[in-house]
């Protein structure tokens, strides 16, 4: 016992160690970057992409209000329009997993739909939508639908058909088959799906918020590069790249607490 | 747990599964008392688990009449659960959320819930496992939980389907006579469909042979023996060679037309 004990802790050891390595490889080749840039006399102005000036940037950008703004504007569209992609993408799983026939109907238009980039819908929904917070929200919206709605539909298929005569046979409803057979067991699906499409609402929503908007993470970069402040546009830069790794890693953390499978949370 | 049994009268019962397809079984007579054991063995492909799925009213499009202390069977109810070849328990509950989703369906107050499931629990000797997830536990045990699930419901009737064939002997053994046990003690209808010609001894008051295609019962046989019952005993072995025998003859047309 106290061997398996060890050797759990000797794991998370490794794993802790590798993880800050990982990140200090990184650091190091930006580092070397930056002192290339600044070496050179062609590219010196070049050197605020470097860690230095970079991390000596954040007090003035948080301070002013520029990173807690942008956070909030790009939080606000990212989540409001995760919960526009769950409400209407798991109904959508949950019909194309349990109707064959409005499976094979949609399967062509869902496909050809899920293959056009997010962004190309962006003068239509200009058009269409009375603000520009709202554009964006439906542009993030239908980037993140299709991973939810298929993931759903993915893990409905993998339900043990036993399952609903054994619930009906229990005198189940049909509202208690979906609240408590169906949605239980494609928790997992769900969740999965739900990572995925913050991964690709994550990557839409900077070049989304270049235009239009005056507030936001795409902005303040498009903001940065106008003003050629290259210390801020890589500071924003690496807020987006930690504020992703903090979603998806609780998007992963979400999908180990509600997986049921023995295997799955390893 | 207070359970009492059921009147089930089948007569005449006929089924297809679409207007094209050949016959499943034809002409099936069936009457049970309330707390009478029923087996009912044949062949793989004889139509008894269709026949059992149809009791259950979780299979329609019969002609005939199926009928439970006089009312005719709509649809599936808690009177009258099911027990699978495989337990098919929910894999994300522990052991007692499993055995009280049924009550949960049916809208009880939890601690009403809690007490009942703790009795069904004790039933199947599993009281040490009801927090544990239903993946931790051996087929055997996962099996239990399932005849738990059912009984929780106090239903008049329990329908097996072959519930013990994927199981080791020794578990086989154990479960074949706890459930004959706990079904008298509850007066509740045994409807079991088997082919295996040990357990139908085992576990019925009445073996009904199965044969032919369209299936139809072929052989109503009373076996009147006491509990417990011991697979050695002379008696046992007796109505075995005797069940045999019958069941080898009806499947004997079948087999001269598989040679053939």
């Amino acid at each position: 016992m106290a061997k398996r004990e060890k050797g759990k802790y000797e794991l998370m050891a490794r794993r802790f160690f590798n993880w800050v390595a990982g990140l200090a490889i990184l650091l190091a080749l930006w580092w070397l970057g930056g002192y290339l840039l600044y070496i050179n006399p062609d590219t010196t102005n070049f050197a605020d992409f470097g860690p230095g000036p970079t991390f000596s940037a954040y007090p003035h950008l948080w301070n002013d209000g520029t990173i807690p703004n942008a956070i909030q504007s790009s939080g606000y569209r990212l989540g409001v329009a995760l919960l526009i992609a769950i409400a209407c993408g798991v109904p959508l799983g949950i019909l194309l997993g349990r109707i064959k026939l409005f499976r094979e109907l949609s399967n062509s238009p869902f496909q050809l739909l899920r293959m056009v980039s997010p962004l190309s819908w962006e003068p239509i929904a200009v058009i269409v939508f009375l603000s520009w917070d709202q554009a964006i929200i439906f542009l993030l919206s239908i980037a993140a639908v299709w991973p939810v709605a298929f993931a759903t539909a993915a893990g409905l298929a993998k339900v043990d058909p036993a399952w609903f005569k054994v619930s009906k046979n229990l005198g189940a409803s049909k509202w208690h088959t979906l609240t408590q057979i169906i949605l239980p067991a494609i928790s997992f699906d769900i969740f999965t799906g739900i990572r995925a499409a913050i991964g690709v609402a994550w990557i839409v929503l900077v070049p989304a918020e270049f235009l239009g908007v005056t507030s936001g993470l795409g902005y303040s970069i498009a903001d940065a590069r106008e003003t050629l402040s290259y210390d801020h546009l890589t500071a924003m830069v690496l807020v987006i790249g930690v504020i992703g790794y903090m979603l998806d890693s609780s998007a992963a953390f979400a999908i180990k607490k509600v997986s049921y499978h023995r295997g799955d949370t390893e | 747990m207070s359970i009492r049994g059921t009147n089930l009268k089948i007569e005449n019962l006929t089924h297809r599964y679409t207007a094209k397809s050949p016959l499943t079984f034809e002409g099936i007579n069936i009457e049970a008392e309330p707390g009478e054991s029923v087996v009912i063995i044949g062949r793989s492909g004889c139509g008894k688990s269709t026949l059992l799925h149809m009791i259950a009213g979780l299979l329609h499009g019969y002609t005939g009449t199926l009928q439970l202390d006089g009312e005719d069977v709509m649809g599936t109810s808690p009177r009258w659960v099911m027990m699978f070849q495989a337990p098919h328990l929910f894999p994300w509950m522990t052991v007692e959320r499993n055995v009280g989703i049924g009550l949960k369906f049916a809208g009880w107050p939890k601690d009403k819930i809690r007490e009942r499931v703790a009795e069904a629990i004790s039933l199947v000797h599993l009281d040490d496992y009801a927090k544990v997830n239903t993946q931790d536990l051996s087929g055997g045990q996962q099996q239990r939980v399932a005849l738990a699930r059912s009984l929780v419901m106090e239903p008049e009737m329990m329908l097996l389907d072959e519930p013990f064939s994927a199981l080791d002997a020794f578990t086989r053994a154990s479960l074949q006579h706890d459930v004959r046990a706990i079904a008298k003690q509850l007066g509740v209808n045994l409807v079991m469909v088997t082919h295996d010609i040990d357990e139908a001894v085992l576990m019925a008051d009445r073996a009904l042979v199965m044969a032919g295609s369209p299936g139809k019962i072929v052989h109503d046989l009373t076996i009147d023996l006491d509990d417990p019952r011991d697979r050695e005993d002379e008696a046992v072995q007796d109505y075995r060679k005797q069940l045999m025998q019958i069941f080898e003859e009806a499947s004997m047309p079948t087999r001269e037309a598989v040679t053939v």
